[in-house]
């Protein structure tokens, strides 16, 4: 241990030349050998897996040729990019894409901090965890499942919910057939997979406010909804930041494996988004280099808009993610 | 809090809340519970009743049917066999990535920070990542279900958070005056200590891969090598496409018709139950990873 700290406190920055410096960082790296060698199998992963794909994303400006290779494949510049932005259906698939982004924000941001707060009002603590732990069960069942579930509930002749609406008077409604369904269903049925599991975030946050808060409110003569708005709100703000900047970073992944679920012939209009279509351009058609040239224009666009929010949010002295 | 005396609209306000909590878990649950009542409901009268709240004509047909599918039995093994082995790489690669990152000590801590997060927010895309997998030659194999996807960064800081928090200093000086090595230190010692975080991972981790389907989609061509998920696709997702488009011919036609229908119930439970068994044991391992995770690392 002492010897530890010794070197700790020599590591100190100096103005004493390049050459000590390095015999210092060679020393760091001595010591941590045995950490080093721990990490490394991580490390390699993360470099093929996450970093050697990077690589592949050239071809993206290229005229990818398997036979040539990803280095090999002549250069095309920017010409899958116009391609794709000339196709008639680009604005589509944009106003699609960012539709059902932002409104399953708009219903899935505020949506489980409502419900946590409903929780945390809850005396009874096995009623609470009991409810709670109800709620987030739609979260563990897979997505292939909550849409064949979503089927069963909405099939113009065995639904429950057209079950419901003649039940009251009105015609039965076929969901699937009528594009200007989709986002709604999806969005919503969502939001019954989402609400529990991330409420249970929020309730964590909320268990972390200090009691006394609360005492000190109450003694002041602050009403139920006053503690509500004074004291837990406030307490959950920086979760509330971390999620939604998070979440408005994943603005144009759409919970795509979901939508190609839901996808058919007659919904495609409102159901086409940018990374159901890099899919079936890239994996379906085998269009690699077009592929990967709407794929990257997917991710930096969504990057941008992370940078852009995370920046908002650290300008307004919230929370950010760095 | 419990002994300050309520005012009625203090009352009024519980009432009301409780009422609209209860009303959202119903709503919540119901597609589950409807799921396992039509699974055990002669398929002829489910949709009978308004809302079905109880089994109707009670048999047990369409768990017979499931049990004669022979492709759902394939499904399971493979799920089955890309569970296990992917948790068992996910746990402990992520043991190996997040270790040595909660050490105060470790040289260039912030660079590996970095270099592993930053995947988090940019990655190559599908193709680039599907042309690294063909590289590899590693297509049609269980390993390209369970390797690519090895670490989630997620999961990673939610363990380094427990490491960083759960594990006192003191113990790892005391052992390494003792001369323990760092390999032995992260597992006679650290890990004994980590079996809530470790059974977490695990929950985590295996749901995963026993939910998904896309992976498989894109990169298993074999049909016995298929994961439950992908036939579960074909019978819920493909057939009920079919279903809404094709139109009743003869009677023959609707009685088939039903008894698929019953199949579909009766294979969610199926592919389901593990976890439904296990549902009310695990949820508390789950709520303890979210507190973890919630600890801002």
């Amino acid at each position: 241990m002492d010897a530890r700290m010794e070197i700790q406190t020599a590591r100190k920055p100096s103005a004493e030349g390049f050459s000590r410096r390095l015999a210092e960082i060679g020393k760091q790296l001595k010591r941590n050998i045995g950490l080093y060698l721990i990490i490394a199998p991580a490390f390699f992963y993360f470099v093929i897996w996450h970093f050697w794909p990077l690589y592949g994303i050239q071809i993206a400006f290229k005229d990818y040729m398997p036979a040539l290779g990803i280095t090999g494949s002549p250069w095309v510049g920017l010409e899958h990019f116009t391609r794709f932005f000339r196709t008639f259906f680009f604005w589509d698939i944009l106003r699609n894409t960012l539709g059902i982004s932002v409104y399953g924000l708009i219903v899935g941001i505020p949506a489980p901090i409502i419900l946590a707060l409903m929780f945390n009002e809850i005396r009874t603590k096995r009623l609470r965890s009991v409810v709670q732990t109800i709620s987030y069960a739609p979260h563990f069942i897979s997505v292939v499942v909550a849409v064949g579930i979503l089927f069963f509930f909405i099939s113009p002749t065995t639904g429950v919910i057209n079950g419901i609406i003649t039940r009251f008077g009105g015609s039965p409604i076929d969901f699937m057939a009528n594009p200007s369904h989709f986002w709604h269903l999806f969005v919503w049925s969502g939001l019954w997979q989402s609400i529990g599991w991330s409420s249970l975030i929020y309730t964590a946050a909320m268990a972390g406010i200090p009691p006394d808060q609360y005492e000190a409110a109450y003694i002041d003569g602050a009403s139920r909804f006053r503690r509500i708005w004074h004291v837990t709100l406030p307490g959950i703000m920086p979760t509330i930041m971390i999620l939604s900047i998070m979440s408005i970073g994943g603005v144009m992944n759409v919970g795509f494996e979901k939508v190609l679920l839901m996808q058919t012939d007659m919904n495609l209009a409102k159901s086409e988004v940018i990374s159901t279509y890099m899919y079936k351009s890239g994996i379906v058609e085998a269009q690699y280099s077009f592929s990967a040239a709407v794929g990257l224009f997917n991710n930096v666009v969504n990057f941008i808009l992370l940078i852009l929010f995370n920046a908002i949010a650290k300008r307004a002295g919230q929370t950010s993610l760095w | 809090m419990d002994t300050i005396k309520q005012t009625p609209g203090e009352k009024a306000f519980e009432a009301v809340n409780l009422t609209l909590v209860l009303l959202i878990t119903i709503i919540l649950l119901y597609p589950l519970l409807f799921v396992i009542l039509a699974s055990v409901s002669d398929p002829r009268r489910i949709y009978d009743t308004f809302l079905l709240v109880w089994p109707q004509g009670f048999n047990l047909e369409s768990y017979k049917a499931i049990f004669e599918n022979g492709d759902i039995w394939i499904g399971y093994r493979n799920t089955i066999l890309y569970t296990t082995v992917g948790t068992a790489i996910n746990v402990f690669m992520t043991i190996l990535g997040a270790y040595p990152l909660s050490r105060r000590r470790f040289y260039g801590k912030n660079v590996f920070t970095f270099l592993f997060t930053f995947t988090m927010f940019f990655s190559g895309g599908l193709i680039p990542t599907y042309l690294v997998n063909q590289s590899l030659g590693i297509l049609n194999s269980i390993w390209v279900l369970v390797l690519p996807g090895a670490i989630s960064v997620f999961n990673l800081i939610i363990m380094r958070t427990y490491f960083q928090t759960q594990i006192p200093v003191e113990l790892e000086e005391s052992a390494f005056v003792d001369g323990c090595s760092d390999w032995r230190l992260l597992f006679k010692i650290v890990l004994p200590l980590s079996m809530p975080i470790i059974a977490v991972m695990i929950l985590f981790y295996g749901v995963g891969h026993w939910n998904s389907y896309f992976d498989s989609l894109i990169y298993m061509t074999d049909r016995d090598k298929f994961p439950l998920q992908l036939f579960l696709r074909e019978i819920l997702i493909k057939n009920s496409m079919q279903d809404m488009l094709g139109v009743a011919v003869d009677e023959q036609y609707s009685q088939r018709m039903m008894a698929r229908e019953g199949i579909k119930y009766s294979i969610v439970v199926a592919s389901s139950l593990p976890l439904l068994i296990l549902y009310p044991l695990l949820s508390k391992f789950f709520e303890k990873g979210i507190l973890v995770g919630a600890i801002k690392g």
